[in-house]
């Protein structure tokens, strides 16, 4: 076909060209990694010799990282598809506490008792986002339900049950369950042995583990959590699904024209984020072997400050599991950091509300930067 | 354009109510392949109603879709996109926060397998996407751009050119130069003209009859409802459409009181 008036590709003048370390800089994750590397240099100057930075400290401070990260994964995929989910913290109180009831009060296998939970809170997260969808109400106000539900029945059940909040003894009944294990377990004992033995860590010079390494293995929550920021990573933006994700946040409307099935993206969405705080409750509980009905308060909102500081758009359509995961080990690092450099614990939220502020504005110029956005 | 190849679309006296409302009383209308047919009328004369109800947005409460000669019946717009009816909405076409390359190939990504994964072939879309915007004459910095970064105009092509790339029989265009400026307008209607010479029917929807004179091949007025009747280009003056669309008299009383400049 012969077209007379194709117009030929000449550069625009209009649109100016940018340098190879500009682009490379000008994403959505810098805000995050700009606010890790200020905070690592903060606590390398003002907490280098308290011991933050030996084995000991670093896991301390990674654990904790791992904990925020989980529920971050959940929360940041959420959040660019479009909605919110508030009842993250009461989810993690109900699943420890139903995993600790199954398990302690009408003695199931544990391994049984964390699938009925997952089964469970899946469910309910599915649930959650059925009512979005079909409703169309702002899914800030129908998970702030399931926030003072959930959080109900986490404190009346055992109250009901076993005339207590916390219930304990999950250690016991958790010992030797493989199913427990993938939560509360170690792995690479045998390296950190060996790297004990060889003098490259430390270990402990007396009592009844004398010889152990001081740190014995890398704990699965850590690795969950990992494994969980891989994962969500390569399914935002390596496979068909991501794409979804982020047209389902950026307009609904336009992707339901072109055929994306929207609705379905938003719930399996809500029921991906009650995993991750169902996987968070189980290696709480088989860590401090017991469930308190007041676990998980205020999760929700950590985890979006994560997500937030890592780069995502509040309104959905934008967002980077990366950034949400350095937003996580930002989070972590200041916690427990402030504590080793010996500052006054309640100036983390001080320290916390900078940083969110800081990192925010910087997102908000990047992005405006990438997307147009006036 | 004589003689006539069969339609590709035929609508039949199609009716649609939406409670005691009637929005559509009986509309018929053909559409050729390699046809602009604009499709002409005043604010709620039905043109968004009808031509949802030709891609599959709504069901017609009574009338008939014959799509290449048979009776179809879409049960939604994923029926429609797969017949081959594809339509571009004003303002719903694009993602701004997305690139042009995601944006390009929503709902329809391409995938390479990986091991026993099949993922997103990055490569493929941007390949593709840079070949097409050439074509259309964008000049994108990258596949990666926003599209939030483009014009509105040159965001309507991107949704044009997705829609023919995925073998769009018919193009449904709502309105697509409302929003735009002179010169997008002009970038837009030339697109048209590309897509109709390579045999996609488009539907033209518009109530600015000189856009409609710009690239019409036939014109199809609506009016509270009803058609007033198809005329071919050369037929009818931009006056008589100007008239048909606004329902005669009171404009022309109108016109006179404002001096003939509408």
């Amino acid at each position: 076909m012969a077209e007379a008036a194709r117009p030929t590709p000449v550069s625009d003048e209009r649109v100016k060209q940018m340098s190879g370390m500009r682009r490379a800089l000008i994403r959505p994750e810098l805000g995050g990694i700009v606010g890790t590397i200020a905070v690592f240099a903060f606590f390398l100057i003002f907490a280098a010799d308290s011991g933050m930075f030996n084995i000991q400290g670093v896991l301390n401070w990674s654990i904790v990282s791992a904990q925020f990260m989980i529920i971050a994964v959940g929360a940041c995929l959420l959040m660019i598809a479009g909605e919110f989910d508030l009842s993250v913290g009461s989810m993690i109180g109900f699943a420890g506490m139903s995993i600790a009831i199954l398990t302690v009060t009408l003695g199931w296998p544990v391994w049984l008792a964390i699938l009925l939970t997952f089964v469970l809170c899946i469910a309910i997260g599915a649930l959650n986002g059925y009512i979005v969808v079909r409703t169309g109400l702002p899914s800030f106000i129908v998970t702030l339900a399931f926030l003072f539900i959930l959080r109900g029945f986490t404190i009346f059940l055992p109250q009901l049950i076993e005339r207590k909040t916390i219930i304990g003894g999950v250690s016991d009944a958790a010992a030797g369950d493989p199913v427990a294990w993938l939560f509360g377990g170690k792995i690479l004992n045998g390296l950190f042995v060996w790297l004990g033995d060889a003098g490259v860590i430390a270990v402990f010079e007396r009592g009844n583990n004398k010889g152990q390494p001081v740190v014995d293995g890398i704990p699965l929550l850590i690795v969950w959590a990992v494994a969980l920021v891989i994962f969500g990573h390569i399914l935002l933006t390596r496979t068909r699904f991501g794409n979804w994700i982020f047209a389902s946040g950026g307009d609904a409307q336009a992707a339901r024209y072109v055929g994306v099935p929207v609705n379905r993206v938003k719930i399996l969405m809500f029921m991906f984020s009650a995993f991750c705080a169902t996987v968070f409750a189980t290696c709480q509980v088989m860590e401090f072997g017991s469930a308190g009905a007041d676990r998980g308060l205020l999760k929700e909102f950590e985890a979006i400050i994560a997500v937030v500081i890592g780069g995502a758009l509040l309104t959905g359509g934008y967002g980077s599991v990366i950034g949400a995961a350095l937003g996580a080990l930002i989070f972590g690092v200041v916690q427990q950091g402030l504590f080793f450099a010996g500052v006054e614990s309640s100036l983390f939220r001080v320290f916390l509300g900078v940083i969110l502020l800081g990192a925010v504005v910087l997102n908000t110029y990047i992005r405006r930067l990438i997307t147009g956005e006036r | 354009m004589s003689p006539l190849p069969p339609p590709l679309i035929e609508m039949r006296n199609i009716e649609k109510h939406f409670g005691s409302v009637i929005a559509l009383a009986g509309v018929s209308l053909q559409i050729y392949p390699g046809e602009c047919h604009c499709l002409l009328g005043d604010n709620g004369a039905g043109k968004s109603t009808f031509i949802k109800t030709m891609s599959g947005v709504h069901k017609p409460t009574s009338g008939e879709i014959l799509f290449d000669g048979k009776p179809t019946q879409f049960d939604d717009p994923r029926d429609a996109i797969a017949a081959g009816i594809a339509t571009v909405y004003q303002d719903l076409a694009m993602i701004p926060l997305m690139s042009v390359s995601r944006n390009f190939f929503m709902g329809n990504e391409p995938l390479r397998k990986f091991g026993p994964f099949r993922l997103f072939d990055h490569e493929k879309a941007n390949r593709i996407t840079m070949q097409e915007m050439r074509a259309m004459g964008i000049n994108l910095r990258g596949p990666d751009q926003a599209v939030g970064t483009l014009s509105g105009g040159e965001r309507q092509t991107v949704a044009i050119a997705r829609a023919v790339h995925f073998g769009a029989k018919v193009l449904i265009l709502d309105e697509p130069t409302s929003a735009l400026g002179v010169r997008q307008t002009a970038n837009v209607l030339s697109t048209v003209d590309r897509v109709r010479k390579k045999g996609v029917a488009v539907v033209f929807i518009t109530h600015n009859v000189r856009h409609a004179m710009a690239v019409g091949d036939r014109f199809t007025v609506l009016n509270r409802g009803k058609t007033l009747g198809t005329s071919e280009r050369g037929q009818i003056t931009p006056e008589e459409l100007q008239d048909l669309m606004a329902g005669g008299q009171e404009m022309a009383a109108l016109e006179a009181s404002l001096g003939g400049t509408v």
